[in-house]
């Protein structure tokens, strides 16, 4: 490892999590997806320190981390945004109007795809079905729902997120 | 029509939290008292049998019938693992399910893990679903208290634990042995099969899989008895109830709880409030996008497994996207295959390549760079897939460019030939729902 790397360590509270996670499995592998889902609420993103810390952790040489990390999308393995915008571009909500949406975002953002806007604040990614076509278009920001988008809507939301109020977590049709 | 409700009964009910004393006081976890009462584990398994409650998830596998596939020897740990990844464009069922009524589906797994004899039984979540994922931790906790789970469950001699575990962002890992492979801890590729899980599943360990909406149906059932169950829905075959998720151009979308073997003209015209404008059916989807397109001739069709079937389709998930006269066939199959070619897992070579051959050339077509040769090329390809890869995958990826080829080639020649979509203006608006 890189001598200038620095050292990483889950808080008290991941640690304790962790420990009852590994409760939960006969083979400490298994813990391995949660760990890096908690390893990114703590850290932000998975990076090669945590990588090789979470590896240590659970018994794994870091390839094994690493080929997970990089299977599963919802992992980052490079900083995003404080709000991560995910928009859905699957068929129905394509038919009602996602590109519109799209179109609306990338310009009220200022940034393309794949981007992070230059306050750190959002990044922007397409994400495939997020099993709320019912309520299409819909996107997720750091995982929850906003549904039925309008312009004027995306509008509100992007507003109330720069204000500082962070995103509600509620049942389907609610937001 | 209007019909009684079952597994929606509780969440439709106004006022209703889904908390453990609202589902007690709905009659919740009554279920578990009679089965563990009135039923051996084999017994359980034969009532479930004698239901013929199917799967819910895709397959229509019937449930009783795979829970006795497991080997009898009672020294084995066996698992029991619910497939809550939701991830089939157009399905969004299981998602209210949980978040509106956890301790229906925390019920449902443990009559199956009774039934089966698995101690410790896994919940695999999509990992968007983190609301969902709350939801069902704080019912966990709560059903741990009451007793439900843990050791020696409401004093019998039964010891079953319920463990959330949370994916990550991979559609695959919904197909049920890259389910495992995820639990353990592996990238999501399906397992070659044989063997089944039912033998060799989870940590080598013999093993059920079954969808939130399946599990969802046990405690009724025990209520209930078999014979209300065979009464509702498309019996012998396909009897109970049906969530199907509608959505696209309805003016109602959302889920609907139906009798299996309403015809998709009822579902979508009157549960569904009918199509947005007023406008005409071009095509539906029945089942979720690994389901193939069907025309608007096809709506008097039974939306029960046989029925679908019979007209070269499948029920699949329940997810059922409707589309107006006005959408463009080679820009949704192009949609949904860009879909499929985002979400190959890359085991199969057939597949991995064959996907985004696929979709380059549905681009190509779309853009109005297509050539008529392209079109034998697509089934070339296609048949080059279906049947030929590890898992249900391959045939999936191939339906909606097979389907929309064979009732809508016209409009792939359209493209083709003048360079241009046929019907791709929508109130003046350029109508794209390709992603590129
Ligand atoms: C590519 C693929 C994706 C699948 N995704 C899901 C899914 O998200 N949810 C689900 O319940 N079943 C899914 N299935 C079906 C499962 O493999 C399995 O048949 C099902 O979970 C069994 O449960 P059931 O018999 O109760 O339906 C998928 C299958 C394939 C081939
Ligand atoms: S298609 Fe967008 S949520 Fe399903």
């Amino acid at each position: 490892m890189n001598p200038e790397t620095k050292k990483v360590e889950f808080s008290e509270k991941a640690q304790k999590e962790i420990r009852e996670l590994l409760t939960h499995y006969p083979d400490k592998r298994s813990a391995l997806l949660p760990v890096l889902n908690l390893a990114q609420a703590e850290f932000g993103y998975i990076s090669e320190e945590v990588m090789i810390m979470v590896a240590r952790l659970l018994d794994l040489t870091p390839p094994k981390v690493f080929e997970v990390l990089t299977f599963y999308t919802l992992l980052n393995d490079r900083p995003v945004g404080k709000y991560l915008i995910q928009l859905c571009r699957t068929l129905s909500c394509a038919l009602v109007g996602s590109e519109n949406v799209l179109g609306h975002l990338k310009q009220r953002l200022g940034i393309e795809v794949g981007e992070t806007t230059r306050d750190g604040l959002f990044t922007l990614r397409t994400v495939e079905c997020l099993a709320s076509c019912g309520t299409a278009p819909v996107m997720q920001i750091n995982g929850a729902f906003y549904e039925k988008l309008t312009r004027e809507k995306v509008d509100r939301i992007l507003d109330d997120l720069k204000r500082g109020d962070p995103p509600v977590l509620k049942p389907m049709g609610e937001n | 029509m209007k019909y009684e409700k079952v597994l929606h009964k509780n969440l439709e009910t106004p006022g209703y939290t889904g908390s453990l004393a609202d589902y007690e006081r709905q009659g919740g976890y009554q279920a578990i008292r009679k089965a563990l009462k009135e039923y051996a584990p084999t017994q359980l398994i034969d009532l479930v049998k004698r239901s013929g409650l199917r799967g819910r998830g895709g397959a229509g596998f019937p449930a009783g019938t795979k829970w006795d596939f497991l080997p009898k020897d009672p020294a084995l740990t066996r698992y029991l693992c619910c497939n809550a990844d939701e991830s089939e464009p157009g399905t969004f069922k299981d998602r209210e399910l949980i978040e509106r009524d956890p301790h229906q589906l925390i019920e449902g797994m443990i009559l199956a893990a009774y039934a089966i004899g698995a101690k410790v039984a896994y919940i695999y979540i999509r990992g968007e679903f983190v609301y969902g994922a709350q939801v069902l931790e704080r019912a966990l906790a709560e059903a741990n208290r009451a007793g439900y789970l843990g050791k020696k469950i409401l004093k019998s001699g039964t010891d079953i634990e319920i463990y959330l575990h949370r994916g990550a962002g991979a559609y695959i890992c919904g197909e049920e042995t890259a389910l495992l492979e995820s639990i353990e801890g592996k990238r999501g590729l399906p397992r070659n099969k044989p063997p089944f899980p039912a033998i060799h599943g989870l940590y080598g360990k013999p093993t059920v899989i079954n969808n939130v909406e399946t599990l969802s149906n046990l405690p009724h059932i025990v209520n209930r008895g078999v014979e209300w169950f065979t009464s509702i829905g498309s019996p012998p075959k396909s009897p109970g109830m049906r969530i199907f998720s509608v959505s696209g151009h309805v003016n109602r979308p959302g889920n609907y709880e139906v009798p299996m073997g309403i015809t998709l003209r009822e579902l979508i015209h009157e549960q569904a409030g009918g199509v947005l404008g007023n406008k005409k059916i071009k095509a539906i989807i029945p089942g979720g996008a690994s389901a193939a397109f069907l025309t608007e001739s096809s709506l008097d069709v039974k939306m029960d497994f046989e029925s679908i079937a019979q007209v070269g389709s499948m029920l699949g998930s329940g997810g059922v996207t409707v589309m107006d006269e006005d959408t463009c066939m080679v820009s949704a199959a192009l949609n949904l295959m860009e879909f499929f070619a985002h979400e190959t897992c890359g085991k199969c070579s057939p597949c991995r390549e064959g996907s985004s051959w696929l979709v380059q050339m549905m681009r190509r077509i779309e853009h109005g760079h297509g050539r008529m040769e392209d079109l034998d090329q697509l089934v070339r390809i296609c048949n080059n897939i279906g049947g030929k890869t590890v898992c249900a995958f391959g045939d999936a990826e191939i339906a909606p460019i097979l389907s929309t080829l064979k009732h809508w080639r016209s409009e792939y020649e359209y493209h083709i030939k003048e360079k241009k979509c046929l019907v791709g203006n929508r109130g003046g608006q350029l109508l794209t729902i390709g992603k590129h």
